[in-house]
């Protein structure tokens, strides 16, 4: 099984992200997402730079993806997404209808989280438009997502989100401009300074989800470490990593020793989710191992 | 001439489509008694006999009834999708709204003479997804998610392939609708999967001497003072914090209502307007229709010198969920 990291769902800035690839590139990680897939306010980073990244992470043997954003509304994100659609050099990971539309029956691309694709017929109609990866969406059990593996088309590969806070809800509303009592107009990106999102709790202080601009994810990470015995045997090619703040190289090393099945490294002691791979509210904790946290 | 826009009303069983038809609806969408629609609640939604009855008694009148099939299903339980879009082929019905695309195909090509319309679940929110829907399975119209401002909607209706219809009264989704989660992240079952939103089965509530309190699958979802009015505990209208004081964090409980702006929203061509609300009682289907129906047939006669009258945003307001009411995200601040 191969190692993916994910997009950066966080807004970072550029010497942050440009730091963390080049480290990244020197981790046992063979495909990486690149761009911004939540906010188009988020502008840090231009193409050109993504670009400049992604030619830089190919050099040292990596696959490179780029990402498209999942909520699109004005003209221009619109034609943003067309110029990385019309890239010429990387795939591309569609995660709007509006990506499919672009790149069916012209290049392979890959259906990514944001594309409901709940079954076989959609995955066989992805596949006929040129899909040759997918990534369940994340609230897909792994009753669901073995299902799907036996009715998933020649050459399909799939992904699946195996670590990170969850993405779980868009709006057109920024929840981080709020949470600051300012409107999205005026939120002068303050996003950038919640590298890990920013935390929502209950009156009770349970930390129930994470705030990240448009987006809502879930509050404790996702961590399928434990499963992946069980996602091998059903024949999912590639686990994904999604990039947090701090500890991702760690991450990173503890897939990779289960992969290879050696004894893992301890990953951080934090509360974690894995409920609906288990057909279970996503939020819960299953498994033989206590939760770490 | 511009066009008036169709009034799409809700009707959870029989009584509230027969409210719906006899207030002024020009269509009535419904909704079959399992998990193929999104508004999979007990005690609600249409067998096969009330469906018929239903779209006898629409017809007569010479109104429309269309059935949401817009749940996204699973490899268990895809026979039974396809079983309740065959069911409607069968029922002589106006059209099916749907999301899923595999389900969207088998209907294409299955029931070629069905008029096929987008559910907001689909989660269309600009021209070029429209343009796939409508290329691949030739869908008539679209319902676009409360998400987008007026001047973005108007730039998707001028570019859409298809007609479009919009949320004109209701209570308010705040997330891109069949892009949310959140449900099944605390309870396990969510709009796209199971048809329901914070579902009533992992409701709870308590008194305690902090006050009333509102739990979800055991999860504080909100605590009120006394003689503060408690609401139905959806997730994404409880109180949260980040750093200190609890706030509705993602949004206050309230309902939409277009009132406002139903000139614009006739002048740049929306061609349907639709009411939220198939879990709500006849009576109140009855008074939103009516209230939305004499307001459209005013701006149908004199758009220039519409306005909204007191009664009927106090008949809405009376009736919406905190009492008050918001453009939502066509009202660019709210954002």
């Amino acid at each position: 099984m191969k190692i993916a990291l994910g997009p950066i769902l966080y807004y970072w800035p550029k010497e942050r992200v440009e730091e963390f690839y080049a480290d990244a590139a020197r981790w046992r990680v063979d495909i990486f997402y690149l761009g911004e897939t939540v906010c188009s306010k988020r502008r840090a980073l231009r193409r050109q730079d993504w670009l400049a990244i992604a030619g830089r992470l190919r050099d040292a043997g990596k696959e490179v993806v780029l990402s498209t954003q999942a909520l699109l509304e004005a003209n221009s994100e619109l034609l943003q997404l067309e110029q990385f659609c019309n890239n010429g050099e990387y795939p591309v990971e569609a995660n709007d209808m509006a990506a499919v539309q672009l790149l069916a029956g012209r290049v392979p691309f890959i259906a990514g989280p944001h594309i409901n694709c709940y079954n076989g017929e959609t995955l066989a109609l992805l596949a006929g438009l040129g899909a040759s990866r997918w990534v369940p969406p994340v609230e897909l059990s792994a009753a669901s997502i073995g299902a799907l593996q036996g009715q998933r088309p020649a050459g399909m590969e799939t992904e699946v989100f195996a670590y990170g806070r969850l993405p779980l809800a868009f709006s057109a509303r920024c929840f981080t401009a709020r949470a600051d009592n300012v409107g999205k107009d005026e939120c002068e990106q303050r996003c950038i300074h919640d590298p890990d999102g920013r935390p929502l709790h209950t009156q009770e202080d349970q930390r129930l989800f994470t705030v990240n601009g448009i987006q809502l994810q879930s509050g404790t990470p996702c961590n399928l470490l434990g499963e992946l015995g069980p996602m091998a045997a059903m024949g999912v090619d590639i686990a994904r990593i999604s990039p947090q703040a701090e500890g991702t190289e760690a991450v990173v090393r503890a897939f990779r020793a289960r992969l290879d099945e050696r004894p893992a490294p301890e990953l951080p002691p934090l509360d974690y989710c894995n409920g609906y791979w288990h057909g279970a509210p996503g939020m819960a904790w299953h498994g033989n191992e206590p939760n770490p946290g | 001439m511009t066009r008036i826009p169709e009034l799409v009303c809700p009707a959870g069983a029989l009584p509230a489509l027969k409210a719906a038809v006899d207030n002024g609806a020009d269509a009535v969408y419904i909704g079959f008694r399992d998990d193929t629609n999104a508004r999979n609640f007990p005690g609600l939604n249409f067998g096969p006999d009330d469906a018929r009855k239903g779209v006898e008694y629409a017809h007569r009148a010479g109104k429309k009834v269309l059935l949401a099939v817009n749940t996204y299903p699973q490899p268990h339980n895809w026979p039974i999708w396809t079983a309740a879009v065959d069911r409607a082929a069968a029922l002589g019905l106006d059209a099916v709204i749907m999301a899923d695309p595999g389900l969207l195909r088998y209907a294409a090509s299955r029931h070629p003479d069905l008029r096929l319309h987008l559910s907001v679940q689909a989660s269309a929110t600009n021209h070029r997804a429209l343009e796939f829907y409508h290329q691949r399975f030739g869908i008539r119209r679209a319902v676009l998610p409360r998400v987008l401002s007026l001047q973005q909607l108007w730039h998707t209706i001028a570019h859409s392939p298809v007609e479009i219809e919009v949320f004109g009264y209701g209570s308010l989704c705040v997330m891109v609708e069949g892009r949310c989660a959140l449900s099944s992240y605390i309870t396990g079952r969510s709009p796209n999967g199971s048809g329901v939103c914070s579902p009533a089965e992992a409701v709870r509530w308590e008194e305690t001497p902090q006050g009333r309190q509102s739990r979800l699958n055991g999860v504080l979802i909100d605590r009120y003072g006394p003689g503060e009015a408690a609401g139905y505990p959806t997730l994404c209208k409880g109180r949260y914090h980040t750093e200190g004081r609890p706030y509705y964090a993602i949004e206050e409980p309230t309902s939409l209502n277009v009132l406002d702006i139903l000139p614009e929203l006739v002048q740049h061509g929306v061609a349907a307007i639709k009411v939220e609300g198939r879990q709500r009682s006849p009576a109140y289907v009855a008074s939103v229709t009516r209230a939305l129906r004499t307001a459209l047939d005013t701006c149908a006669a004199d758009p220039r010198r519409y306005q909204v009258r007191e009664e009927w945003a106090a008949a809405l307001d009376r009736l919406s969920e905190g009492q008050c009411h918001t453009l939502g995200a066509y009202h660019r601040p709210w954002q």
